[in-house]
């Protein structure tokens, strides 16, 4: 039989809830696994035993006196950096947070709480999840738990790399303009971006305000429905946050797919695409055809310009939102800060990395007087066709295809000398962002240097049922199997 | 030559909420510091605002009364500039589409009414309070009036002098207040006033350069600031001298104003849409559900007292100068007190009473009803005008009610003929000489006599009764 | 000749509050130039008549009823503070007389 640590959270909480094994036991494989190959993959800047176990008792006492726990009972649970955990630190990977603990839990946290989740720690990410390799954080470099010469992706990258590397269930990222759903591709497991407004952002800390959204990253695509299941729905602290129904995700999974017209959108099909992707996802696209879908070409002609639009909208809201950390609340003070405004230069000049300094400046420069409009407010307008484009889309086909990232993982420091090279690794994520669409990203085989490829799909707002739907159905009938990562 | 003046005002006003505009912090002033804070209104990691509900809707029932148009879509957005009394290091404010705008604001000035433009009302957050009190070179910031809930009034550059500006600012304060959307008090500052002021030679038609006079402490202290700065800025221009954009500073002991810091150039505040919180719809409906709540404001109140109550301009001035009085009036009035003896009562013996004891006339012992009965026990002849005043001392006092009263103090007026006839008698007896000289032709002397019978009922004899039975007593 | 001057850049720091040292500065000159020089893509689409897209949301008037609840214990409002004496926030002296709001 398989080891705890590599079953997914809803075999582990049937198991939990059904007594044949304690989430004790659970939560301890899961800890030996972290202690056996997280020195290889660093993943975790934080472990939580004690808290962890602790968590698993509780469940394994509410079981013992006849109550449900939950539908993520005893599953152990990882958590990106940049959610607010009032256990342990939230540092979003960098020097101005060291040491600095949330007062508050975010809204989600107290929602997989209480549906029996067992946290087991913290991830890494890029610095405050601007990056696309995770060579952004400040605490350590993750390795791709496929090749440890090569990039988890990013933000997300601990949080991809750890459900890869089974040293959680599910975990948690946050996507902006792709750091679920590109590190899970580079990882090889199920990564959803929610639709914008779908799960509360109260206690994610932001980067870009219209564009973030929380997403769990998980083995298969029972695990995502049900991990969505908890973190849906309308939050009275979350302004943005959707009155809307929640459906029971796990419902949609019914692998039936007939009539289901899936979009191929042709600016993502272009040369631009390498070879051995491109042939990974036509394969893909074959084994739902094969299942009943129908396959119509879309146009989304304003997608070329995505690229330029996220980077002036997500940097403009960063430059607002980072400004926070100055020195005087928390975080890091530069000890040498004679008055204010010493204060504020040397604390953000020392203790915030080159990526996060570069698009704070590119961000305060688009607002600024005299660029606001040939910047921000084009943007935000370009920003809109895009939308309509896909609103265009949906009148023909149900659910979008396309590949996640153009390539698999690199190694490391490939990209680090140019950052629009670098930029350019979110090509197919990021304008699910700006159209506040669901996307998810799953496995769709392995390429010939080993490493995972990926394909991406997306629906209309609030519409993760058919996401969900038309991913399980692949995943059901692909019939391929990554196996597990070559690591310890 | 001669100059013009041309002065704007800027005024932040805290609207009474009960929680902050973004969180539920109480609003509460005096709480020691750094208690009434939250992650949110600290501008801690991962926090986001939520609108205050009751914030929009008095800061339309404030623009209503300032005549302004309701935005029916408007929205927040972040001006961002660094500062420690910032949490965020940005503010939620308002810029391009406020919520209120194009209004007028009607004030008098000598017997003349005036129309002040009111360019915008919008809502922003207040800032942390900065301490520079601690000594060895560091300053404190508590934040508890960070995201306390402000309306920001701009008007046109309509006013021309320091008169104008002290009734502005009289005016919207009273119509705030009657609004009940804030206490507009300005040692807790829950209402602060900056004036921009130029002057330029009369007849030009081009404005001079402006400066901006800020954290002033009183409205006559805008008053006297804005009174030296013109006379400031006159002096300089006709000394060939130019007058530089600046904040300038009140020096109340001193008087004058004082530069506080140049604009080195104008600040770059990178407004930009607040993309954490949705757009303000304030549909037809919603607007009018407002406009249906709001009082009846000072002026219509006025010309009603007048016509209703037959009040004199002044009285009716007086009289709803603020809500609270004027509520009290009519409370009396409804309770069966004359109007104008109810108004009588209040400009002069209640008033003085409550400057005596330093408290509003909403705080007083004595009910409007109370005064009422008083009155009608002054009419009805049961008691004297005069022990009218004692009576309304004991109530304001005690707060007891005016009948227990003069039953206590056995103040009943002595109407009974038999016991003034009685009085008058004896001091007649004991006052022969004045008898004389009264049926010597001084009648002078009668005044002194009825002061004799006053006195020895202890002032309860009634005074017109008095008179008439010496004269009838004294030519026996 | 680059999208952004060498002025433009000291100037946009000054506003973000961070120093810069020589090298940081033509780096960035370069590498901001560029990543502008790419959005200028954007001036190929014609927006004359197309709304912005302010809000990611299509939802109006989202509120909280004004009810005044439970605030931060001080210790824990102050606990991450570099610097705080049990009341205050401490910053180094504030010389400048600039008011918010
Ligand atoms: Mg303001
Ligand atoms: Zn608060």
């Amino acid at each position: 039989m398989a080891a705890w640590h590599e079953k997914t959270a809803h075999e582990i909480s049937s198991a939990v809830r059904g007594k044949q094994v304690s989430a004790v036991e659970v939560a301890t494989s899961f800890l030996d696994r972290i202690a056996a190959v997280d020195g290889n993959v660093d993943a975790y800047t934080q472990v939580w035993p004690e808290y962890a176990l602790a968590q698993a008792q509780a469940v394994d006492a509410k079981i013992a006196r006849g109550e449900d726990p939950g539908i993520l009972s005893g599953a152990p649970i990882g958590i990106k950096e940049v959610i607010c955990t009032e256990q342990g630190y939230t540092t979003c990977s960098s020097k101005i947070l060291e040491g600095y603990q949330s007062p508050y839990d975010a809204t989600i946290i107290k929602k997989l709480a209480a549906a029996g989740a067992v946290f087991l720690g913290k991830l890494n990410m890029d610095e405050f999840a601007m990056g696309s390799s995770t060579e952004n954080s400040a605490i350590k470099t993750t390795k791709n738990p496929w090749n440890l010469k090569c990039v988890p992706g990013g933000s997300s990258g601990g949080s991809a790399a750890a459900v890869s590397a089974d040293m959680c269930t599910i975990s948690l990222g946050s996507d902006t303009g792709g750091s679920i759903r590109q590190p899970a591709c580079l990882c090889g497991c199920v990564g959803v971006k929610p639709t914008y407004g779908r799960v509360s952002r109260f206690g994610l800390v932001a980067f870009a305000s219209s564009l973030d959204q929380i997403g769990p990253f998980s083995k298969d695509v029972e695990d995502a429905a049900l991990a969505l299941n908890v973190l849906c729905g309308k939050d009275p602290m979350d302004a943005t946050s959707a009155d809307l129904p929640v459906p029971d995700f796990t419902q949609a999974l019914t692998g039936d797919i007939k009539g289901l017209r899936l979009g191929m959108p042709k600016q993502c099909f272009t040369e631009a695409l390498g070879a051995e992707m491109r042939e990974k996802v036509m394969a893909a696209i074959e084994v739902l055809k094969k299942q009943g879908a129908e396959v119509v070409e879309v146009s989304l002609p304003a997608l070329d310009y995505a690229l330029a639009v996220y980077y002036i909208i997500c940097t403009a809201e960063a430059s607002a939102n980072l400004a926070r950390f100055d020195g005087v609340r928390y975080g890091f003070r530069h000890p040498e800060a004679k008055d204010v405004r010493e204060m504020y230069v040397k604390t953000k000049s020392a203790a915030f990395g080159p990526e996060v300094q570069r698009r704070i400046m590119l961000g305060t420069y688009v607002l600024s007087s005299g660029y606001y409009d040939a910047y921000y407010l084009k943007a935000q307008k370009v920003r809109r066709l895009i939308k309509e484009d896909f609103d265009r889309a949906f009148t023909q086909c149900d659910a979008i295809v396309t590949p996640t990232s153009p390539t698999p993982a690199f190694e490391f420091g490939s990209k680090t000398a140019d950052p629009l090279e670098m930029y350019l690794s979110d090509i197919y994520t990021i304008a699910t962002n700006l159209a506040t669409l669901p996307g998810l990203s799953l496995p769709c085989g392995l390429c010939a240097s080993g490493l995972p490829a990926g394909v991406q799909f997306m629906t209309k707002p609030f519409d993760e049922s058919t996401l969900l739907r038309v991913a399980h159905c692949y995943e059901k009938n692909s019939g391929i199997t990554l196996g597990k990562p070559p690591i310890a | 030559m001669e100059y013009e003046a041309v002065i704007g005002m800027e005024v932040h006003v805290e609207i009474n909420t009960h929680s902050k505009i973004f969180c539920a912090c109480s609003t509460a002033f005096n709480a020691p510091a750094n208690t009434n804070v939250c992650p949110i209104c600290l501008g801690m990691p991962g926090v986001l605002p939520v609108l205050n509900r009751e914030m929009v809707n008095k800061s339309v029932a404030a623009g209503l009364a300032l005549n302004c148009t309701i935005s029916r879509w408007s929205k927040m957005d972040r001006k961002n500039y660094f500062y420690p009394d910032m949490a965020k290091n940005y503010q939620i404010s308002q810029y391009d589409l406020p919520l209120c705008y194009k209004g007028r604001l009607d004030i008098e000035v000598d017997g003349q009414v005036k129309s002040i433009g009111i360019t915008r009302a919008h809502m922003e957050e207040d800032t942390a309070r900065n301490t520079h009190t601690l000594g060895g070179g560091i300053s404190g910031v508590d934040f508890n009036r960070s995201g306390v809930p402000l309306l920001e009034i701009v008007t046109e550059p309509d006013l021309r002098s320091a008169q104008d500006a002290y009734a502005y600012l009289t005016t919207l304060k009273q119509i705030l207040q009657y609004l009940d959307v804030s206490d507009c008090n300005m040692e807790e500052g829950s209402l602060r006033a900056e004036a921009n002021i130029s002057v330029h030679p009369k007849g030009s038609k081009e404005f001079g350069t402006k400066t901006e006079v800020k954290n002033v402490a009183s409205f006559s202290g805008v008053a006297k600031a804005i009174e030296f700065e013109i006379a400031r800025q006159i002096e300089v221009l006709e000394s060939g001298g130019k007058i530089s954009q600046e904040t300038r500073g009140w020096d109340a002991n001193r008087g004058i104003t004082f530069s506080q810091r140049s604009k080195e150039s104008a600040h770059d505040y990178r407004y930009f849409p607040e993309p954490d919180l949705m757009p303000i719809v304030v549909d037809e409906a919603w607007e009018q559900r407002i406009r249906k709540s709001l009082p009846e404001l000072p002026l219509a109140k006025k010309r009603r007292f007048k016509e209703q109550y037959g009040l004199s301009d002044y009285d009716a001035t007086v009289l709803t100068s603020t809500r609270a009085m004027a509520d009290y009036l009519e409370a009396a009035v409804q309770a069966g007190a004359d109007a104008k003896k109810a108004a009588n009562w209040i400009m002069g013996d209640l008033q003085a009473l409550l400057t005596d004891a330093k408290q509003e006339i909403q705080e007083c012992k004595v009910p409007p009803a109370g005064l009422a009965e008083m009155i009608q026990l002054i009419e009805s002849g049961t008691i004297s005008g005069k022990i009218g005043k004692d009576v309304l001392v004991e109530m304001f006092a005690s707060g007891k009610g005016p009948k227990a009263i003069v039953e206590e103090k056995g103040l009943v007026q002595i109407t009974d003929e038999g016991a003034l006839v009685a009085i008058v008698r004896k001091v007649l007896a004991d006052n022969p000489q004045q008898v004389e000289q009264f049926k010597a032709g001084k009648d002078r002397v009668i005044g002194f006599l009825v002061g004799q019978v006053m006195k020895a009922s202890r002032g309860k004899a009634n005074p017109e009764k008095v008179n008439e039975i010496l004269r009838k007593e004294l030519s026996a | 000749m680059s999208k952004i001057t060498r002025e433009q850049v000291e100037y946009v720091a000054g506003l973000a509050q961070l120093e810069l040292d020589d090298a940081a500065k033509a780096r960035l000159q370069q590498e901001m130039g560029e990543i502008l020089s790419y959005m200028d893509k954007l001036n190929e689409l014609d927006t004359s008549n197309v709304e912005p897209m302010m809000h990611a949301m299509e939802m109006t008037n989202v509120f909280r009823e004004d009810c005044a609840g439970e605030s931060l214990a001080r210790e824990a409002a102050l606990r991450d503070a570099p610097q705080q004496d049990g009341e205050y926030f401490i910053v180094p002296k504030i010389l400048d007389t600039e008011g918010g709001a």
